[in-house]
């Protein structure tokens, strides 16, 4: 019997129990999806920060305190996931006069705290950099400015916000420019906010506040900096550079100091986000799994349902392997149709989502989640199939 | 298949009165199309050994009708079995058209059958939920046969039996007594060397019954060999010869000397009800 044969009297036998079809593909369409929808939101966000970083521009240096390894090896990989003696804003300085050859030096802190306007509240994360840190932000101004020179010095209480902020904590105001909200109980003055732009390093930037490091540490109480940006000049310089830094920073630090050029940075990244994007898709994966036991069940079911069938087929010259292909290829079908469904589903999701959470729906995922689906299919179908297949003819066709 | 198919023709084309007119006598060459030596078969039922068949010696010839009779439990249905290569003797030997069939695989006999046996079953067996013709199609489906050719000739098999009219129709939409002959077209359409018909008229009301006895007294006065399974004495007079068995022996091996003719029959009962239904009448119930 042909394959074309086979696809014919499992298409049948599909049609046959629409619902029942429908039902058992649904778990396959649910894994499916589940895989592309979780892959694509991995993917693009992945691709955002990919971004983010590269905004900065490739000369760029990222100095950690600590030793972080490229390998993974250190779990916490991250600006302030590093062990060790942290930087404070004096190391920063201390760099900047040293160091030729470097547009800025831009020391950044983190921290978070209730920012309060009238009745409204939000929690976003406070950046801390220098006027310079302008230079190694991506974001554009909505409206507004950036702090100066000698607001930085002085330690203004002057904020530039970020759009989640901006919108939940002035809702009803289109320039909250000038306007005066508190930020851990201190009266700060916004001064400038930003576009929209989603997430990326360090969080949702859209939910942050940007102040000058030294209004930062007095919220904070420390002296801390999470991380130095240095802007090499020429690009031809950045391996100089880096071998000053870490030749400044070596009498207060010893060998606890990692530098990254961008392309580490990015490898850090993502190893990490890659490795989200992984764990994502495998427990998507598990529902796929749980479609195909569904395929498996249904299949059974169906074959001891048409044993009376099996016998007459097999009566009238059927072999084994016509059997055996007749359920493996419905089982495949159910599968496959699923899966295609499924990366439908999938990708119709990751582009309704695209507004909210980046997404980016990769080849290789609908490559992997189509294979993956149909192996399902083969998989769990060929169990009911065999046994469909090792029926014996006059038990079969004695059954009622 | 050229003559298989030529004898096929014959009988398709012969008229259903004068076909099966004076019942002949035997076929004119003794060739056995299958040959059971010595065959015998043991279960093991819960630990107990059953012997269904005690070394049952039996040919099957060309063309003829032959009538295998039995009580429930005479090892009647093991035989059919046998004969109709769904099942392995414990002992003894099997060939169709010579060929030995005792040691084969389960595939091969799979071959075997589409090829050479034809099956027509008590409860008609045919697909559910599946048209006439697709019914018909199915052996030729496993014989790797095109699906144009397919067609043809199971369009061809089905107006054999006169259900020309009716090759989309599925079992559910058909009576007891049609669906039997899509399952004789069914058996038919591969020109096999036997026609296995396992108490064709057991589901069947006797008019129906009677009707399909005609329809395989016919096949065969074309030709062809028909081996009719059934525990009814009536229904196995209307075959040329009697095997009878008791316990899983043969005790009985004759000639039938009152041979029924089906389409006689037909005609006797048409006049036992012309008085209250014409042949119309009879007809639409057929059909309903």
């Amino acid at each position: 019997m042909s394959l074309v044969e086979s696809f014919r009297i499992a298409m049948r036998a599909l049609f046959a129990n629409k619902v029942r079809s429908l039902l058992t593909m649904l778990g396959v369409i649910i894994g499916v999806s589940a895989v592309i929808l979780l892959v694509a939101i991995g993917t693009g966000v992945q691709g955002q920060v990919t971004g983010a970083v590269q905004g900065l521009g490739s000369n760029v240096l990222f100095v950690f305190p600590g030793k972080i390894n490229t390998g993974g090896g250190s779990g916490g990989a991250g600006f302030a996931g590093a062990s060790g003696k942290p930087f404070s804003s004096s190391d920063a300085q201390y760099l900047q006069m040293r160091l030729t050859g470097v547009d800025a030096v831009v020391p950044m802190a983190q921290g978070s705290a209730t920012a309060k306007y009238q009745s409204k509240s939000v929690q976003p994360t406070l950046m801390g950099t220098t006027d310079e840190g302008r230079l190694v932000n991506s974001a554009t101004l909505g409206g507004g400015r950036y702090f100066n020179r000698s607001e930085n010095d002085a330690a203004a209480r002057v904020a530039v916000i970020g759009y989640t902020v901006k919108t939940q904590l002035f809702p009803n105001v289109a320039d909250p420019v000038g306007l005066v909200m508190t930020v851990s109980g201190q009266r700060f003055t916004v001064i400038g906010w930003f576009e929209k732009q989603g997430g990326g390093m360090g969080g949702d930037q859209d939910n942050q506040i940007s102040m000058p490091i030294g209004a930062l540490q007095r919220i904070t109480a420390t002296d801390r900096v999470a991380i130095i940006l240095v802007k090499v000049s020429n690009a031809s310089q950045v391996d100089f550079v880096r071998s000053q830094i870490t030749r400044f920073l070596e009498p207060r630090f010893g060998d606890q100091v990692t530098v990254f050029s961008q392309d580490q940075t990015l490898g850090i990244f993502n190893a990490l986000l890659g490795t989200l994007t992984i764990m994502l898709a495998g427990i998507a994966g598990i529902s796929l799994l749980v479609g195909g036991i569904g395929i498996m069940n249904i299949m059974l079911v169906s074959v001891s349902e048409r044993t009376r069938e099996i016998g007459i087929r097999k009566a009238v010259g059927a072999r084994t392997y016509d059997i055996l292909s007749q359920f493996v290829i419905e089982a495949m079908m159910l599968s496959v149709t699923g899966g295609v469904v499924g990366i439908l589903v999938g990708a119709g999701g990751a582009l309704a989502l695209s507004p909210i959470v980046p997404t980016t729906i990769t080849p290789w995922a609908i490559a992997v989640a189509f294979f993956f689906s149909a192996g399902v299919g083969v998989f769990f179908g060929v169990y009911p199939a065999w046994k469909a297949s090792k029926l014996d003819p006059i038990e079969a066709l004695r059954y009622e | 298949m050229a003559t298989g198919s030529s004898r096929f023709a014959d009988a398709l084309g012969a008229d259903v009165r004068t076909a099966a007119g004076p019942v002949s006598t035997g076929p004119a060459s003794p060739r056995a199309v299958l040959e059971l030596r010595d065959v015998t078969k043991t279960y093991v039922l819960e630990g107990v050994e059953v012997h269904a068949l005690c070394g049952v010696t039996l040919d099957v010839f060309q063309g003829e009708m032959l009538s295998i009779m039995g009580p429930s439990g005479s090892g009647k249905s093991t035989l059919m079995h046998i004969i109709g290569l769904l099942d392995h003797p414990t002992s003894g030997t099997v060939s169709v058209e010579g060929q030995d069939v005792v040691g084969m695989t389960a595939n091969q006999l799979a071959a075997v059958r589409n090829k050479r046996i034809g099956f027509v079953f008590q409860s008609f067996n045919l697909l559910a939920r599946t048209g006439a013709l697709a019914n018909v199609e199915l052996p030729l489906v496993y014989a790797g046969v095109s699906a144009s050719e397919r067609t043809r000739r199971a369009r061809e098999a089905l107006e054999g039996v006169e259900l020309g009219d009716r090759l989309r129709h599925t079992p559910s939409q058909l009576s007891g007594g049609q669906q039997q002959r899509v399952a004789i077209a069914r058996a038919l359409v591969t020109s096999p060397s036997i026609v296995l018909a396992d108490e064709p008229t057991g589901n069947l009301d006797s008019r129906s019954g009677i009707e399909v006895m005609a329809l395989l007294q016919r096949l065969n006065a074309a030709g062809i060999t028909v081996v009719v399974v059934t525990h009814d004495a009536n229904v196995a007079r209307h075959g040329q010869r009697i095997i009878e068995l008791r316990d899983g022996e043969v005790v009985r091996d004759a000639a039938v000397t009152d041979r029924l003719d089906a389409s006689k029959e037909l005609v006797q009962l048409g006049m036992n009800t012309a008085a209250g239904t014409d042949a119309v009448g009879a007809k639409a119930a057929d059909a309903g």
